[in-house]
């Protein structure tokens, strides 16, 4: 590959990282580099510096304390998809991760890069808002924590300010009655999602559904949380019938995604069936 | 294992390929692997433009750039007297042939048009000064669709083809298929697209000259599928350079599927930088590159017809196409969309009339040429899917509806209306093989049933024939070919009995290496281990015309056999003379000769060997040495056939297809190893079905490419494919030495059809006559829902 002239450094703590971001106002931030390497290849970006964060020891790691799932910034979708803790605690985003491109890729690519690059079509975005996760970022100012809902903000673009860094995503572990499945549309070229379906479902002693949440990639600018079918399902005895009705009548995805691949109505027809098949498998592991 | 050493038995045995450890270990040697003292690089500056006049270019910022040796442009190739044009080598009466330089002179005729070059001592610096070349264009309209561009008003690709038409062929008789319809009972209409396909050879087109300005000699080392042929069309056209002076050597290549045949510019730019820089200057393709400059394949827009009787007999069928050329006329592009397209409608069937026309039609887009099947896959897709189509609206069932039709065993040779005539064949043995392995009855029913519980199920034939081995040389002269197609070989028995082949194909993944081993293990009965074959260098071996078109097997296996039998013929004198014996009384078996009756008083090939080198005993007359040439010039085509058959399950809530089964039932003639040709139907189908299924390369209205990375243009990948089931019949061909035909192709040119009709046939109870290719799922849930 012939990229463009770019300076290289690898810090070895956040607060580097942070501070040379802040220095180098055209720099990227290099994770696992799947997304960020063949754009300089294409020479479609050219940053001037790279910020290599994959030696940095805070980024790294899986925990579980006081119901809460923390994944570092730099693990990687292979660790995520393969960790017993990540299985237990977020079946759903295992399940996304484990469907994220090719093994090379699951090998290299991290939650933190994929996040932060807020590619729509990426297959963890919507895991991220289904599962209401948090993300924890610091800057030169210091830390803070946004929501997944607030942290989408347009196509590839984020709440992150220019000199901030993922550092760590924070998920509630799942409780009892709870069920997730993630259905994925795989675009035939790219592997990225046509329309990926991410669902959480949660049934109450009965049976009947207390909560749901359906999310969407790649059907939108960002990953989208069709929350009038969530809502609509509340309540009701998720059956197929509870669940198509819910779906047909209730998701609608007012500026989705027409391209080469797949228009905007058929995108809109997939995200239904997606939509329904992952609530259908959501409820039965609940 | 032992078989691999028995020289008799080699023959139609499945020896692993020699050629894969050095492959799958990454020490195989590829053009870019290679390197010479002081080589410096070359770049070149593409064209964004579909289409744009070409003001003024500024190169002084770039030539200014620490590294850079010079930046040049089409003005600085015509100061320096090469001659530059990129030659057509077939020509088609009245064909319009424009101007094609090595770089774009004052217009940019598509996306990936060289413009400007730059030469610089390392890869970073060359790709950096390509930023600094400021070009002053002026952009003008341009067009992608090959039908479209044939109307009044239409942008023009070239001013000197009126309406963009660089040829207006037809073959077959109009008026009589005209009458045909006229008393047609049925007649089957469908408008077809053949998708445009971009070839995605593993490895990305690479060169490395070396010109020599004290000898004048120019080493090329290119990713060629013909080395003779470049060498005789930079010398005849591009850089003027005596035939003699110029070698071109083909190192591993990683793959053709026909984009390493053809001239480019960008191989004759670096030879010609290399001439200037007097270093050796390497360029290598980037795969942007290679999506917006190799020739791409296929393109069509056909309206197609057949004439049916009222007990399901083809009548006539009509054809009319357009074919995009794209903007320039590449090396063979003339002769896919005609004689490599027109001469196969009449399939496997027996069909009494037959008219074909086609305009070839430039757009402004990269050129389209040759890819694995050239004209066979559009072809037998038009006759396919029309036969499907007949077959419905006549009420009969696919595989009844071509029993009938077919051409029977006991008529051949079988002259069709298209020129070609069938030298032998056993259509229905095929189908009925296949039928009988995919279980069509039980099908038949398991679909009637799936129905009934809302699942779609289909299932496609595709009764294909092929013509390859492109033959004899003076009939393709009289077609307009600017080549001949006989092949070259020669075998070398060396003085201890081990043997070089030299071959003037250029095999890039086909096994030639082993295969042609084979042939000359059971020729000479000599351990198959003792064999080397060499190819792919036009300084080490007669002239040649290279791989493809599924020739190799048929014209350069022929040649080494005729040249194998001229080695046994010389080696039987000396024996004869040695054993002191006549000729006629000697056997040959298992590389020994010997009186007949006395096997034990036997002279070896390798003792005959020694004796022919020592030369100090040889019977009066006979030359030292042991080896022979041979030229090969075949007498016919050869015609693979079969029946493949997909079953497909589409799913009609989104409409995806899932390709659940797919059958291969092939005749290529007589066997040299089972494993390969198995390999090559698999790897064939399995581009057939990306046709079918996934891939498609996408212009825009103003003819930019919008599937310019493998982000967007879906080659298959492993898991969308199903095991495939691959089983042959064997009809030998009846006029070359081997009894071989061609297999190369055959996967790409009979899938596309059975995919599509089984897609077709799942969709019945819809009505659906046609889906174009690629049949994604979007397409089908339109034609569900209306």
């Amino acid at each position: 590959m012939y990229p463009s002239k770019f300076d290289y450094h690898r810090p070895s703590s956040v607060q580097e990282a942070v501070q040379i971001l802040s220095a180098n106002p055209d720099a990227k931030v290099l994770a696992g580099g799947h997304s960020l390497i063949p754009v300089m290849k294409l020479r479609l970006a050219t940053p001037s510096a790279l910020v290599d964060i994959g030696r940095i020891d805070a980024l790294q790691g899986i925990s579980r304390s006081n119901g809460s799932l923390r994944i570092g910034a730099c693990v990687t979708y292979d660790e995520i998809a393969n960790s017993s803790t990540v299985q237990e605690a977020a079946p759903l985003l295992a399940e996304a991760a484990g469907q994220i491109g090719d093994r090379q890729v699951r090998y290299r690519g991290t939650i933190g890069g994929n996040l932060s690059h807020a590619d729509p079509a990426s297959d963890l975005p919507a895991a991220a808002l289904a599962l209401g996760a948090t993300l924890h970022v610091t800057g030169t100012g210091g830390s803070r924590s946004i929501s997944a809902t607030s942290f989408f903000v347009d196509l590839m673009m984020t709440a992150l300010q220019a000199d901030e860094i993922l550092t760590e995503v924070e998920i509630p572990a799942a409780g009892a009655g709870t069920g997730s499945a993630y259905a994925k549309w795989e675009h035939p070229a790219s592997g990225y999602a046509l329309c990926g379906a991410a669902a959480v479902v949660t049934r109450n002693a009965d049976g009947s559904c207390a909560s749901a949440r359906l999310c969407f990639n790649g059907v939108s600018s960002t990953a989208v949380d069709a929350s009038a079918v969530g809502a609509s399902l509340a309540g009701s005895d998720l059956s197929d019938g509870a669940i198509e009705s819910a779906v047909n009548d209730n998701l609608s995805i007012p500026d989705a995604t027409g391209d080469m691949f797949a228009s905007a109505g058929y995108r809109q027809e997939l995200a239904k069936v997606m939509g329904a098949s992952a609530l259908r498998t959501a409820r039965d592991r609940a | 294992m032992a078989g691999e050493s028995n020289g008799a038995g080699v023959f139609g045995s499945s020896i692993r390929r020699r050629e894969d450890p050095e492959l799958i270990t990454g020490h195989a040697k590829y053009t870019d692997d290679l390197q010479l003292p002081g080589t410096v690089y070359c770049t070149i500056l593409r064209s964004p433009y579909a289409h744009a006049k070409i003001n003024s270019i500024d190169s002084s910022e770039a030539e200014a750039l620490d590294g850079v040796i010079g930046v040049y442009t089409a003005a600085d190739i015509e100061e320096s007297g090469t001659p530059g044009a990129i030659p057509v080598g077939w020509l088609l009466p009245d064909m319009k042939i424009p101007d094609h330089t090595m770089l774009a002179k004052d217009t940019a005729r598509h996306v990936g048009d060289g413009v400007a070059i730059v030469v610089a001592e390392d890869q970073y610096t060359a790709h950096d000064a390509l930023e600094l070349i400021w070009v002053d264009y002026e952009a003008l309209d341009g067009i992608a669709d090959p039908k479209k561009a044939t109307a009044d008003g239409a942008p023009l690709v070239h001013d000197m083809a009126p309406n963009n038409i660089a040829f207006d062929w037809e073959i077959g008789d109009k008026e009589k298929t005209d009458a045909a319809f006229a008393g047609a009972a049925h007649v089957a209409s469908l408008d077809i697209v053949n998708n445009r396909l971009i070839p995605n050879a593993m490895e990305p087109r690479a060169a490395l000259a070396d010109y020599n300005s004290i000898t004048g000699e120019l080493t090329l080392y290119m990713t060629t599928q013909n080395p003779h042929i470049h060498r005789l069309l930079m010398s005849l056209a591009s850089l003027g350079l005596p035939e003699h002076k110029i070698r071109v050597i083909a190192p591993e290549v990683g793959g053709g599927f026909g984009s390493k045949i053809h001239h480019y510019p960008d191989e004759a730019i670096t030879a010609w930088a290399s001439m200037q820089v007097g270093r050796p200057v390497k360029w290598t393709a980037t795969r942007t590159e290679t999506y917006i400059t190799d020739a791409h394949g296929r393109d069509h827009v056909t309206h197609a017809e057949m004439a049916v009787d009222a007990d399901g007999k083809f009548l006539g069928l009509r054809v009319d196409t357009y074919a995009a050329m794209g903007a320039y006329l590449s090396t063979f592009a003339p002769a896919v969309p005609t004689y490599l397209y027109g001469t196969l409608m009449s399939g496997e069937y027996d069909l009494p009339a037959i008219h074909c026309h086609v305009y070839g039609v430039f757009t402004h887009t990269t050129p389209v040429d040759a890819y694995r099947g050239a004209g066979r896959p559009e072809a037998t897709f038009v006759v396919e899917r029309i036969v499907d189509e007949a077959a419905r609206v006549s009420g009969i069932d696919p595989a009844e509806i071509r029993r009938r039709n077919f051409v029977s065993p006991d008529n051949f040779p079988y002259p069709t209306q298209v020129a070609l005539e069938y030298d032998s064949g056993n259509y229905e043995g095929a189908l009925d093989k296949a039928l009988a392995a995919i279980g069509y009855d039980d099908f038949r029913r398991d679909q009637a049933a799936a129905r009934s519980d809302g699942k779609y199920l289909g299932i496609g034939l595709s009764t294909y024939i092929e013509a390859c081995g492109l033959a004899p040389s003076a009939v393709v002269g009289s077609l307009g070919a600017q080549a001949g197609q006989w092949e070259s070989a020669v075998v070398r028995v060396h003085a201890t009995g081990k043997v070089t082949v030299y071959s003037g194909c250029s095999g890039h993944g086909q096994g030639h290496e082993t295969t042609f081993a084979q042939i000359v293990a059971s020729a000479l009965g000599v351990p198959y281990e003792d064999i080397d074959v060499i190819e792919g260098d036009s300084g080490v071996m007669p002239h040649g015309w290279g791989t493809y078109g599924s020739r190799s097997a048929a014209t350069g296996g022929s040649a080494i056999a005729s040249a194998a039998e001229k080695v046994v013929d010389k080696a039987r004198t000396i024996a004869a003379h040695l054993l002191e014996a006549a000729e006629e009384d000697l056997e040959f078996e298992d590389g020994n000769f010997f009186v007949k009756g006395s096997p034990d008083q036997a002279q070896s090939l390798p003792d005959v060997a020694l004796q022919a080198y020592l030369a100090h005993n040889l019977p009066k007359g006979i030359e030292p040495a042991l080896e022979a040439t041979s030229f090969y010039d075949p007498a016919n085509f050869v015609f693979p056939f079969g029946t493949h058959i997909a079953i497909v399950e589409v799913c009609a809530s989104t409409g995806h297809v899932e390709l659940q089964r797919y059958l291969a039932v092939d005749d290529v003639g007589n066997v040299i190893n089972p494993m390969i040709v198995d390999g090559q139907v698999h790897g064939g189908i399995a581009q057939g079905v990306g046709q079918s299924l996934f891939e498609t390369a996408v212009y825009d209205e103003g003819a930019n490419l919008l599937s310019g990375t493998m982000l967007d243009y879906a080659v298959p990948k492993a898991h969308f494919l199903p095991s495939f089931e691959t089983d042959r019949t064997v009809t030998p061909c009846p006029h070359n030495p081997l009894g071989v035909k061609g297999v190369g192709e055959a996967g790409t040119i009979a899938s596309p059809a059975a995919v599509v009709n089984a897609v077709v046939d799942a969709l019945a109870p819809f009505g659906i006559a046609h889906i174009d290719m690629p049949v994604t799922s979007e397409k089908v849930w339109n034609a569900i829902n209306g």
